[in-house]
């Protein structure tokens, strides 16, 4: 398993609010715009595919329910 | 409806009406509100000597059981004013919050993982039994004057003084007080007659809490719900009282009509679906309310200085609105009594001024966060907070931000003029100047805790190995207008260092929760907060310290 399930953020409350507050102002296809942008970025930063792969395949599995 | 009586407390015409206003001193503090907060204020001034006069519009405690989370601090705050093993034995003690998604559990937390404290991480308890309890405790205390059904309808600041017009139902009298502490309320009448603004935000959804009388198995465990199958919309949170009370918080949403929310039956629907069709209570108490963040820009105006919900208020998820209040009159008691003595300047006040406004801040911060995510504004932010909770279910790591409200911690202060930094490094995690001292059993004799030897005065607190080491002139170097106590923690029995009173740390945890090592010092204040900390007992540093720490 490449992808962490555990808590990677020394402070997850200001992490989740810094990504809340990016999309404050914006529209919804600035908002699109602005999901995809974040992703690739933190893709790269990632750097591991076989982690890559397991965020999408969880991101999706929570879609169908 | 419910099941506490409310005491009724007597008025007696004040003297000023009896004896007339001229053969009436000016008294050193008026408090306004007999509160949590103006309470637990008038009991620490009167316990440190200075006499307090307490008016309160009202004759009995708080209508309704509104702040029932009272958190470890305020319990040793009014362990200090003899009032908290009260509270205790009648509260609902506990550590434990639980949240779920739908029907699933995705997260437990501990207030208290560790044990070795006097007090528990919460008790739920009524605000109307803590203030009936702080009532009869300033019974037993001389110097608490008070006075009900006395409503202010004046205040005029004066240069040495501030007049303050009374109405009872005698009429109207005049008094004049050195210092007038506001403590009545998030509907501060003083606030208003002052004309404060008092900006902040207030949030669209609403909120029913119903508190009910039922006898259940529930544990005493916070629990709170997203999207439960009881109520599928929203969220709810769940609290034990005393006397078998619960309060259920149901978040209702922005469209919600306040009016028909409000009517007994539906709310009985609401809890039957919690519940189930079998399941009986009785109302205590029901409000329909909305978040609100609000605070002055700042707590001291002149010889008017506010407290409690009077000078902030937060939304209730998080239990900073009572606990925070009574942290400002913690904070304000010793402060404000040196100055009535004549000890510390005036200037010691703006201290209370900036350590409490930068609570406030960080109170309105978290609690606009937990706003935020129980209540997301706008659809970017829904979305988000909705793919928290879902992958809070499978991971660990959503879990840690799923936010339903973070429970009140005593608030560091981390820029007090009043504080000394520490140049000497090598701390590790351990506690910084602006902290409470941490609490840990320890035994003089008979066993004894940390929060009840250090507290009420200033105190020296050493840790060392070598006790008849210690400086046996300490007293005198450490003299001053001020008191200053000097605690020597010792982990072994037996040594009575001259001039100082030994400690055991029994299970070295107090040792351990401040990362002593033989020669650690801290410098404490009346408030129990750390003023400065040395890695070695330096006596001149300390009397400087104690100084500073006093605003002199």
């Amino acid at each position: 398993m490449a992808l962490r399930r555990d808590l990677n953020l020394a402070r997850p409350d200001d992490v989740y609010n810094l990504i809340v507050d990016a999309h404050k102002g914006l529209d919804e296809a600035q908002c699109r715009a602005f999901d995809a942008r974040l992703i690739l970025l933190l893709a790269n930063q990632v750097g591991d595919e076989a982690a890559i792969r397991e965020a999408i395949d969880a991101a999706r599995a929570g879609l169908s329910s | 409806m419910g099941s506490y009586v409310y005491p009724k407390y007597d008025y007696s015409p004040p003297p000023e009406l009896t004896v007339g206003t001229c053969a009436t001193p000016t008294y050193p503090v008026v408090i306004v509100g007999a509160g949590l907060v103006g309470l637990t204020l008038a009991l620490d001034l009167a316990l440190k000597g200075v006499p307090v006069t307490v008016l309160d519009e009202d004759d009995t405690v708080s209508i309704g059981s509104r702040s029932i989370c009272q958190a470890q601090r305020t319990l040793e705050v009014w362990h200090r004013l003899g009032v908290a093993d009260r509270m205790v034995a009648k509260g609902v003690t506990w550590d434990t919050g639980e949240l779920y998604v739908g029907e699933q559990q995705v997260y437990r937390f501990n207030m208290q993982p560790e044990p070795g404290q006097r007090f528990p991480a919460f008790i739920n308890l009524q605000q109307y039994y803590c203030e009936q309890f702080l009532i009869e405790r300033c019974r037993d205390v001389p110097g608490v004057d008070l006075r009900f059904r006395n409503k202010v309808a004046g205040v005029r600041p004066a240069n040495d003084h501030i007049a303050v017009d009374v109405d009872t139902p005698d009429g109207r009298y005049t008094l004049r007080a050195q210092w007038l502490v506001a403590c009545d309320g998030v509907r501060s009448t003083v606030r208003g007659l002052l004309e404060l603004p008092y900006d902040g935000e207030v949030f669209d959804d609403q909120f029913l809490i119903a508190d009910i009388r039922m006898k259940t198995a529930l544990p005493n465990i916070r629990k709170y719900w997203f999207y439960p199958p009881f109520h599928p919309d929203n969220s709810v949170l769940l609290h034990r009282q005393a006397d078998d009370v619960l309060r259920v918080d149901f978040q209702l949403g922005r469209e919600a009509d306040a009016d028909k929310e409000r009517k007994i039956e539906n709310i009985d629907r609401r809890l039957r679906m919690m519940f189930g069709p079998d399941a009986q209570w009785e109302h205590e108490w029901t409000s329909i309310y909305k978040f609100t963040c609000r605070m002055l820009s700042r707590f001291v105006h002149g010889r008017v200085i506010f407290a409690g919900d009077a000078a902030h208020v937060v939304s209730p998820f998080g239990a900073r609105g009572g606990n925070s209040g009574v942290q400002d009159a913690d904070n304000l008691g010793w402060k404000l009594a040196l100055v009535v003595k004549g000890t510390a300047p005036a200037s010691l006040l703006e201290s209370y001024n900036h350590e409490r406004v930068q609570a406030a801040r960080e109170n309105i911060r978290q609690s606009t966060r937990s706003t935020d995510f129980i209540t997301p504004k706008f659809a970017a932010s829904h979305v988000l907070r909705d793919a928290v909770l879902d992958l809070a279910r499978d991971f660990p790591f959503a879990r840690a931000m799923v936010n339903s409200g973070r429970l009140t911690r005593p608030t560091r202060c981390d820029d007090s003029p009043l504080h000394v930094s520490s140049a000497d490094g090598d701390w590790g995690q351990a506690p910084v100047p602006g902290d409470v001292l941490p609490d840990a059993p320890l035994a003089n004799g008979s066993s004894t805790w940390a929060t009840e030897r250090v507290a009420g005065r200033f105190a020296v607190v050493t840790f060392t190995d070598v006790p008849q080491s210690l400086p046996a002139d300490a007293a005198t170097r450490l003299a001053g207008p001020v008191d200053v106590e000097r605690l020597a923690i010792l982990s072994d029995t037996g040594a009575q260092p001259v001039g100082w009173t030994a400690l055991h740390d029994t299970e070295g945890l107090l040792a351990r929760r401040c990362h002593a090592r033989p020669g650690t010092t801290y410098l404490v204040r009346p408030d129990q907060v750390i003023a400065g900390r040395w890695r070695n007992l330096d006596l001149a540093a300390l009397a400087d310290g104690v100084r500073r720490s006093s605003g002199r």
